[in-house]
């Protein structure tokens, strides 16, 4: 059975058929990329899945659960988290405390007034903890290079131990030589185990290097999906979609 | 929130001193300056709890003489209508009476953010100003209701005592305590769990959410314990002023909460309660030494807004950590 389920699921703005009667799934313990050129409905159908928008149509089923009209808090606590495609942190509270607070809220301890957070001393070793995997500082998070705030914004989603983790576009906007150790880190907490990661990605090395397989978004539709190879060697998505990246991409290969 | 890393025992360290020399001043200054220095820890306690809601929840309200008034008018209706004149039984009416609407008014607004935000918390505050204004037979109307000297923990001020001793002293003191107090739980209140909650739905709403805080409803607990806080203060400060009127539940008035805020600093912790002793200070002298006092505040304004943007507080902090760097 797939960890998450999507049948018919359909997200019209106006006329933009931004997500369409779209059949997705997700296995138990896969890293899946979710490519497709720009305005493809990558974003919309994790948007969707998420609960940050309403579907016009269509089910959501989460561990053979229906949680197509689930509120956000509630998918957070059944175990699907996200990051956002632009970074967002805490910019005004430390890394440590962002990735605390994460912990606080999975763990239904932000309703205390009365404690110190900084004396629940089990909350900051597990944040350390998260931070030590994701390489640690301690700074106020709006100081940070964009490599970091990116890490950071995966550590807190990841804080929340979800089952099911979407990460929209986790590179973009990084240099080319900070994306391996990000990816590096996502796919080593993927295959520690209970995660399943779907990440949003534009750039095909990156695609076909770390994943396990794929699904190619086109105008809301499903187009394609397969293992890497079989995305490599569909000819309907290297010409109509991929064609010339994935001819860059093979050249400098060569 | 300020880049000083916040432990308690550092703040307890910085805040014993000042709480000693606010302790000994009444045996140093004349009672008339004990009185000044009271409002100013009683507009601090106001803005304490009006920085809960602008500094730390991101929420920037125009309506906080609501609860001001609330606390006050309070006061006026149990000396009134039930002829009691226990201070406890003051707080109590205060408080419940300023909880009670924060909580129906919060839930209205915390929906909303910004101006939007800020223009409903001002209606309904209004609401509350004309009704105290047209119903006069129950609140004075612009007469006001007037307050006698309460008794404090069930004593009697001693009959013939000169109120204005009373007030510079027992009086000054049940502030100065209740100041303590409220200062230091609002201290673990911004540094708690649910305090790095509301910062973090400052920071970033949609982000706050999807950590799985529930952020309007975290706004609506924000916004009660603010209105509580400023609620108290209103309480506090009917008895030193022997009167009530429409005036503090004006919108001019949340004005200047909100200026004693900004000109503290809301950046900072200790800001709103700098802001509301300086501001008092401000006041009182611009007020007694020319007759064009607004214009004096206008004038601190816009000055404030240019050079000190981040406020008496906020600028001595930057200070303090330049200075440490360079050390
Ligand atoms: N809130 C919205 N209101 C109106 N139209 C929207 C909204 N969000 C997305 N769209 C439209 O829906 C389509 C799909 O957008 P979406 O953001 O899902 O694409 P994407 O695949 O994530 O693209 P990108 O790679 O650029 O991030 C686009 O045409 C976009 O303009
Ligand atoms: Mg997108």
């Amino acid at each position: 059975m797939s960890l998450l389920e999507t049948k018919s699921l359909t997200k019209y703005f106006g006329d933009t058929h931004a997500v369409d009667h779209v059949d997705f799934s997700v296995a138990q313990g896969e890293l899946l990329a979710l490519i497709g050129s720009n305005g493809a409905g990558k974003t919309t159908l994790v948007n969707l899945i998420s609960g940050l928008l309403r579907p016009d149509s269509g089910t959501i089923l989460f561990q053979g659960a229906d949680v197509t009209v689930m509120s956000v808090h509630d998918r957070i606590r059944a175990g699907i988290a996200r990051s956002f495609q632009l970074v967002t942190v805490f910019d005004q509270l430390d890394m440590l405390d962002n990735v605390c607070l994460a912990i606080f809220a999975r763990d239904g301890k932000t309703r205390r007034l009365l404690s110190l957070a900084n004396s629940d001393h089990a909350v900051s070793e597990e944040a350390l903890g998260v931070l030590r995997e994701f390489g640690k500082a301690n700074l106020l998070a709006g100081g940070l290079a964009q490599g970091e705030r990116k890490l950071l914004d995966v550590a807190i989603a990841y804080a929340l131990r979800p089952k099911l983790l979407f990460l929209d576009e986790p590179t973009s906007g990084v240099s080319t030589r900070e994306k391996a150790p990000i990816m590096d880190i996502i796919t080593s907490i993927v295959r520690s185990g209970k995660i399943t990661a779907v990440i949003i990605e534009h750039d095909m090395d990156v695609v076909f290097r770390y994943s396990d397989r794929i699904v190619v978004m086109h105008e809301g539709a499903i187009l394609a999906e397969g293992t890497p190879d079989e995305i490599r060697r569909n000819e309907q998505v290297t010409t109509t979609l991929l064609g010339t990246r994935l001819e860059a991409h093979e050249h400098a290969r060569a | 929130m300020s880049s000083i890393p916040a432990s308690p025992k550092r703040a307890l360290l910085s805040a014993i001193p000042i709480a000693v020399i606010l302790f000994f001043l009444p045996l140093l200054v004349a009672p008339y300056q004990v009185t000044l220095l009271a409002y100013g820890l009683i507009f601090a306690i106001a803005a304490l709890g009006f920085n809960l809601l602008l500094g730390y929840t991101g929420l920037l309200s125009f309506g906080h003489s609501a609860y001001f008034g609330l606390g006050a008018y309070a006061v006026a209706f149990i000396v009134k209508y039930l002829e009691i004149t226990s201070m406890e039984v003051f707080l109590l009416g205060g408080v419940l009476a300023s909880a009670a609407v924060a909580a129906l008014f919060g839930f209205l607004c915390v929906r909303y953010t910004r101006i939007f935000f800020g223009i409903l918390t001002l209606a309904l505050s209004q609401v509350l100003w004309s009704l105290a204004f047209k119903f006069y037979w129950v609140t004075g109307g612009t007469d006001g209701l007037r307050v006698p000297t309460p008794s404090l923990m069930g004593v009697r001020n001693p009959a013939g005592e000169d109120k204005m001793i009373f007030l510079a002293h027992r009086y000054y003191y049940y502030v100065l305590v209740i100041f303590l107090v409220g200062a230091s739980v609002m201290w673990v209140i911004v540094h708690s769990p649910f305090g790095k909650a509301l910062q973090a739905i400052r920071d970033n709403e949609t982000r706050a959410e999807f950590v799985g805080v529930q952020v309007w409803r975290y706004r609506w607990v924000a916004f009660l314990v603010s209105g509580i806080y400023t609620g108290l203060a209103g309480t506090l400060w009917v008895p030193l002023n022997g009167l009530t009127t429409p005036d503090i539940l004006h919108w001019t008035f949340s004005g200047k909460i909100v200026f004693f805020t900004v000109l503290g600093g809301f950046q900072t912790f200790t800001g709103p309660i700098i802001g509301g002793v300086v501001y008092n200070y401000l006041e009182t002298y611009a007020v007694g030494h020319t007759v064009y006092w607004q214009m004096v505040l206008g004038v601190v304004l816009v000055l404030l807004v240019l050079v000190l943007p981040a406020g008496i507080a906020g600028t001595a902090n930057r200070l303090i950590l330049k200075l440490r760097r360079e050390a």
